[in-house]
């Protein structure tokens, strides 16, 4: 359970790319008449490979989309740990932290990207470039210590491949 | 080494893509089943198979087919439990990423089995570039006409859909999975009524785990009771064990239900021992939810008879001395690794997963985790040792899912067989903090 929770604020709905609403639109299709609902994982995903993160006014405009109250939206996104509700860096570096990832080094890894990027875990860089967060169990335990950043594992990590794997980030960033 | 039933063709070029798989005798077992077979017969050559759920739980897989209620009118559904997310489970995804068609051919041997027209796999959101293979291996199928109307002329009709979850380990329960997959928080539903009366949008549905569906095709392929011919007593089949922690060779294995735990962890088909020359500590063999147990009770059972992988033989002697083979997620610890530590670790994991709904649970695993982190950070009491009992005792059986159990149990494994090492935290915090405790002694023989 997550204790984020959603501004009190009103914001207003914001408008979606759109490549994100041909894909919204795909994602409901999936699901039985009267069921759209089903999609909002899905939706809310679309959102943050938008965004980089998910802001109230963009889950308002998901609940327009669905034709259900923002709350409905709001209850879902703060109850699922891969959304982010706040802004975040470009590359968001989630390390996972659990048994057996600790067993093989997990606490060194996150120590190493903390002293390599000069902030600590949930903060982000100065140049916006990256985000550290720690998260529970990725389903890679056999090629710990490992991390997730857009959707992609990197696994069996050393120092080398931390600093070869935030080259290629921060030069993937600039181009 | 055994024969594989399941990832034998996993390694082959391209055999994500359909014409490779078909070429190495994929989707045989839709052929046979719609060609050759009705709905029951299949459920029949399941329930001979002895095939028990590969998520955890255990339960019999014909047997849970055969509560599907089959109202007249009434959609049922077949749902794919993909929302690997035990620590130290890791199989589910090596076998989507590497073999999609078998899963998708499970699904449609499965949906006809169970008269469901409409399936989903429901896949954690962490793994959205194994949706990616999924999806292109579905519009395959359905390019094939293995999926869709009339698949190969039978006049059974079948869609499939993979959807995303968003990272919360409490979606791999079954009706957490269901609520998810309505749209909503994923918090579990009281039972009755069951999944198999009033599942997905009220309608009977059945929950399977990946591995248990991706079964379902060599036993329609070569029979129930071939299936069932491997392993031993009620532990029949292959089983997918994910292997992690301290193991020269971490990775997932297909093994034959029966393989001896010493076999499995040093042999030279399996995992190699433990790296560095260090000793076994302790083991958890079937994912964070099971008792840990400490290495004079991992290879031989405390009757000193061998400890082998099934259902029986490491469930043997109770959690007094056995822990569970659960969803094969085997763990291994050297001697040094800390004990505490990782209670508090998989405590932590628990707390930060408990979805809220039911109190003791909620409150519970978040005083675990407190308690534990003292005792790990050498601010603990002895008193704190019994606190984490009253507090263990209070969760196990209070809750609507088994979430509570599963965080009660390893830590009140942890205590019953590292009780010493719990003990030296608080009387020596200082050196608990600078040194590893090493190995606890066995009990000296009564």
């Amino acid at each position: 359970m997550k204790v984020d929770h959603p501004q009190a604020v009103y914001e207003a709905p914001i408008d979606f790319s759109a490549h994100t609403m041909t894909e919204i639109n795909r994602v409901i299709g999936l699901f039985p008449e009267g069921k759209q609902k089903s999609a909002i994982l899905s939706i809310l995903h679309l959102v943050q490979d938008e965004f980089g993160w998910v802001s109230v006014g963009a889950m308002n405009r998901v609940a327009q989309i669905l034709g259900i109250e923002p709350i409905e939206v709001y209850e879902v996104a703060t109850f699922y740990t891969m959304f982010h509700l706040d802004p975040v860096g470009k590359n968001v570096l989630e390390v996972c932290r659990t048994g057996p990832c600790q067993l093989v080094g997990s606490d060194d890894l996150i120590a190493y990207i903390e002293e390599k990027l000069n902030i600590k875990v949930g903060e982000t860089t100065k140049d916006g470039l990256f985000t550290l967060k720690t998260v529970e169990c990725l389903g890679a335990c056999g090629y710990g210590p490992m991390l997730m950043c857009k959707y992609q594992f990197y696994e069996r990590l050393t120092k080398e491949k931390v600093n070869e794997m935030l080259d290629a980030m921060r030069a993937a960033s600039k181009s | 080494m055994a024969r594989k039933l399941l990832i034998e063709h996993a390694e082959v070029p391209g055999i994500a893509a359909y014409d490779v798989y078909r070429k190495h005798g994929g989707y045989a077992s839709v052929e046979k089943a719609l060609k050759t077979m009705s709905p029951d017969e299949i459920v029949e050559e399941v329930k001979k198979s002895g095939l028990r759920g590969r998520g955890g739980a255990g339960f019999p897989t014909g047997m849970k087919w055969s509560f599907l209620a089959k109202p007249e009118g009434i959609e049922r559904h077949l749902v794919c439990n993909a929302d690997e997310s035990e620590p130290g489970t890791f199989k589910d995804r090596y076998l989507m990423e590497k073999l999609p068609h078998l899963l998708i051919e499970g699904m449609i041997t499965s949906s006809y089995a169970l008269g469901a027209r409409r399936s989903y796999i429901y896949i954690r959101g962490e793994f959205m570039y194994i949706l990616r293979i999924l999806e292109k291996a579905i519009a395959e199928a359905y390019a094939n006409g293995m999926l869709g109307k009339n698949i190969l002329g039978s006049g059974y009709d079948l869609d499939l859909v993979v959807t995303p979850g968003g990272g919360a380990y409490i979606c791999g329960e079954e009706t957490a999975l269901l609520e998810s997959l309505e749209g909503k928080r994923g918090n579990p539903r009281m039972k009755p009524p069951f999944p198999a009366v009033k599942g997905l949008w009220g309608n009977p549905t059945v929950v399977n785990n990946v591995e248990s569906i991706a079964a379902v095709v060599p036993i329609v392929n070569e029979g129930g009771e071939a299936y069932a011919a491997i392993g031993i007593e009620r532990s029949t089949g292959t089983k997918l064990i994910s292997a992690s922690g301290n193991l020269v060779r971490p990775g997932v294995y297909e093994i034959d239900l029966g393989l001896s735990v010493e076999e499995f962890i040093y042999g030279d088909d399996y995992c190699r021992g433990i790296p560095n020359g260090k000793k076994l500590k302790a083991c958890v063999p079937g994912g964070s939810s099971v008792p840990i147990l400490p290495h004079y009770l991992v290879t031989k059972t405390a009757a000193g008879t061998d400890r082998l992988m099934t259902y029986e033989s490491l469930a043997d002697g109770g959690f007094a001395t056995g822990s569970m083979l659960g969803s094969g997620g085997f763990i291994v610890f050297d001697e040094d690794q800390c004990i505490v530590r990782n209670t508090w670790n998989f405590a932590r994991f628990y707390a930060h997963e408990s979805c809220g709904q039911c109190s003791p649970c909620r409150e519970g695993t978040g005083w675990m985790e407190k308690v534990l982190y003292r005792l790990e950070h050498g601010q603990g009491t002895l008193e704190d040792i019994s606190l984490l009992e009253e507090i263990n005792k209070k969760i196990e059986g209070n809750t609507i899912c088994p979430l509570g159990d599963a965080a009660a149990w390893p830590v009140a494994a942890a205590i019953r067989h590292f009780r010493d090492e719990f003990e030296w935290h608080v009387k020596a915090p200082q050196e608990a903090q600078t040194r590893n405790y090493g190995l606890i002694q066995a009990p000296l023989e009564a």
